[in-house]
């Protein structure tokens, strides 16, 4: 493991140029559908790095974190309906109020544990779930349709795709990039202290509650701003955006792209949703091929994708 | 003479039928090491437990520095300059042994709400943290996983994180329990050169240990304080003989 070329490193360099590159590809070979695809990616691994650092970094494994995701695309869609079509409103809405609702459910979960805390984090999504399925107003369980995208200031247009896609790629690594400075920092390492051995970081004198807290509302609302992203992308809201199956496919791309590094995440929503994508076009029921190849990266590749690339080395 | 550093009276508390601490009265004077000892079951680590407050006493009270504790939270008696090492190695096991003792000196340096810098590169909490595994010995071993040392080297962080805080006093939870002779012995050396320094309340099994560096020794039987005094008087005080040294010990004495 010594040096920057490890076999780890040049794939993630690798996946970042091919991201980079990837609308060049696309318009050269006149595959547009591909950076609708890899902008959908790009988004989730957004929502997906935010997870990361409550769960692979802080050890709370919120089973309802797709909530932010629809509370930051609802924002959006409710903004635009109510004729407020400006982004400077929009995703700062979206993202204090799902800074907001983290508040409020973490105030509420973080005193519980292990499975009481992914039990009441999933009880609070079912609860919003429902709240926006009885939005009558907003279209109940049929969703709302959003005529316009996000308005910023001119050249920024974010209903031209290639421009879209690469502010969703700038702000992803925007968002690994605070996460990396997060992580490192004193905030950081009692996050990480208080995953490892709570019982202790108390004893040693940190509060830990509030720092965890903390976290849990920031992850919140960089997964808000996901949802923002995912509302502009889609050009609509419903509450499938916050289903707890969505959740689960967070939990998945984090696990299976490695708990607890800095580009698990992206890896495993790319590996997820690229998966995905390939297998339901072999046949219908790619969900038989998918599952088993998700149980065997648990069983033998703890630490995931990355995981495994970092091992392969010693 | 001054105010001693921590008093406890009339301590008590019980579990279920079960004296643990029965009318404990025990006084530790600024600058002394004091050895609690006593047979399994005696309310040793109930003791221990009550005084870094992970345990609340049932009545009784605790003073530190003239301050009452009795019911203080875990964090706040830390602040107060009393630290807790603990009899069964609490560490960060998946942080590496710099990281575990860079927290505990991060813990005394002022809140932790600073999102940006690299903890592990500011100095003001990288070099405390390297002085304090230097001085226990650990120095070359920084860098690895914390679950890479052996269950002695565990105690020797543990003390290491124990003194990131400069406290006034250190409540050690059996250090020597579990160890080989040889840890045992550097140990037992550290803990000679660390009396000097900081006052110590130190629960130990080993009698070896206990009457070759406590100034006072309580000795404590079913929750009771049936003794208290110097090591020499303990030695040959009949009543501790027949309850606790006793058959088992007596070839030593």
């Amino acid at each position: 493991m010594t040096g920057l070329l490890t076999r780890r490193n040049v794939v993630i360099v690798a996946l970042l140029l091919f991201l980079v590159l990837l609308p060049v590809y696309s318009a050269v070979f006149d595959k547009p559908f591909l950076i609708t695809l890899f902008s959908r990616i790009i988004i989730l691994a957004m929502a997906a790095a935010s997870l990361n650092l409550i769960m692979g970094y802080g050890g709370m494994v919120s089973f309802g974190h797709a909530v932010y995701i629809g509370i930051g695309g609802y924002a959006v869609g409710i903004l635009a309906q109510e004729s407020f079509p400006s982004g400077f409103l929009q995703w700062p809405v979206a993202i204090a109020v799902s800074a907001l609702f983290a508040l409020v459910i973490g105030v509420l979960c973080l005193r519980t544990r292990g499975v009481y805390f992914i039990m009441i984090t999933l009880a609070f999504a079912q609860l919003l779930y429902y709240v926006a399925v009885g939005l009558d107003r907003y279209g109940g369980d049929d969703g709302l349709t959003i005529y316009q995208r996000s308005e910023f200031v001119s050249p920024l247009d974010l209903s031209n795709k290639t421009q879209f896609y690469y502010i969703c790629l700038v702000l992803l690594f925007a968002i690994i990039g605070l996460t990396w400075r997060l992580i490192n920092s004193r905030f950081g390492m009692v996050i990480q202290g208080s995953h490892s051995n709570d019982l202790r970081m108390r004893a040693i004198g940190f509060p830990t509650f509030r720092y965890k807290l903390t976290c849990f509302v920031i992850a919140g609302a960089i997964c808000g701003l996901a949802g923002a992203l995912l509302a502009n992308h889609t050009e609509f809201v419903s509450p499938a955006m916050m289903h707890w199956t969505r959740s689960g496919d967070l939990i998945v791309m984090v696990v299976l792209g490695g708990m607890g590094s800095l580009f698990g995440p992206l890896v495993g929503a790319v590996a997820l949703l690229v998966l995905e994508e390939a297998l339901s076009g072999i046949t219908e029921y790619w969900q038989i091929i998918l599952g088993p190849l998700l149980l065997l990266v648990v069983l033998f590749a703890r630490g995931g994708i990355i995981g495994l690339l970092s091992r392969g080395r010693a | 003479m001054s105010e001693p550093l921590l008093q406890v009276s009339h301590l008590v508390k019980r579990f279920e039928g079960i004296v643990a601490s029965d009318d404990i009265a025990l006084v530790v004077e600024a600058g002394e090491l004091h050895a609690v000892i006593g047979p399994n079951g005696a309310g040793k680590t109930s003791l221990i437990l009550q005084l870094s407050g992970q345990l609340t006493p049932d009545s009784g009270r605790v003073t530190f520095a003239g301050v009452d504790i009795t019911t203080m939270p875990m964090h706040r008696r830390a602040a107060l300059g009393l630290a807790r090492s603990f009899q069964i190695a609490s560490l960060f096991l998946d942080l590496s042994v710099l990281d575990n003792v860079m927290l505990a000196v991060q813990a005394h340096s002022g809140h932790s709400f600073r999102f940006w810098r690299n903890a592990r590169l500011e100095t003001e909490l990288c070099q405390p943290a390297l002085a304090l595994l230097e001085r226990v010995g650990l120095a070359d071993r920084a860098e690895q996983r914390a679950s890479d040392l052996s269950h002695g080297e565990h105690r020797l962080v543990e003390l290491a994180m124990a003194l990131a805080g400069r406290p006034r006093m250190l409540l050690l939870d059996e250090p020597m329990a579990g160890l080989g002779p040889e840890e045992s012995a550097r140990m037992i050396a550290m803990l000679r050169d660390l009396k000097h320094q900081v006052t110590i309340l130190l629960v130990e099994h080993d009698m070896e240990a206990v009457f070759a560096l406590a100034n006072h020794v309580t000795v404590l039987v079913y929750g009771r304080v049936i003794a208290t005094g110097a090591p020499e008087v303990i030695r040959t005080n009949v009543q501790v003989r027949e309850a606790y040294l006793g058959e088992q010990e007596a070839g030593h004495v």
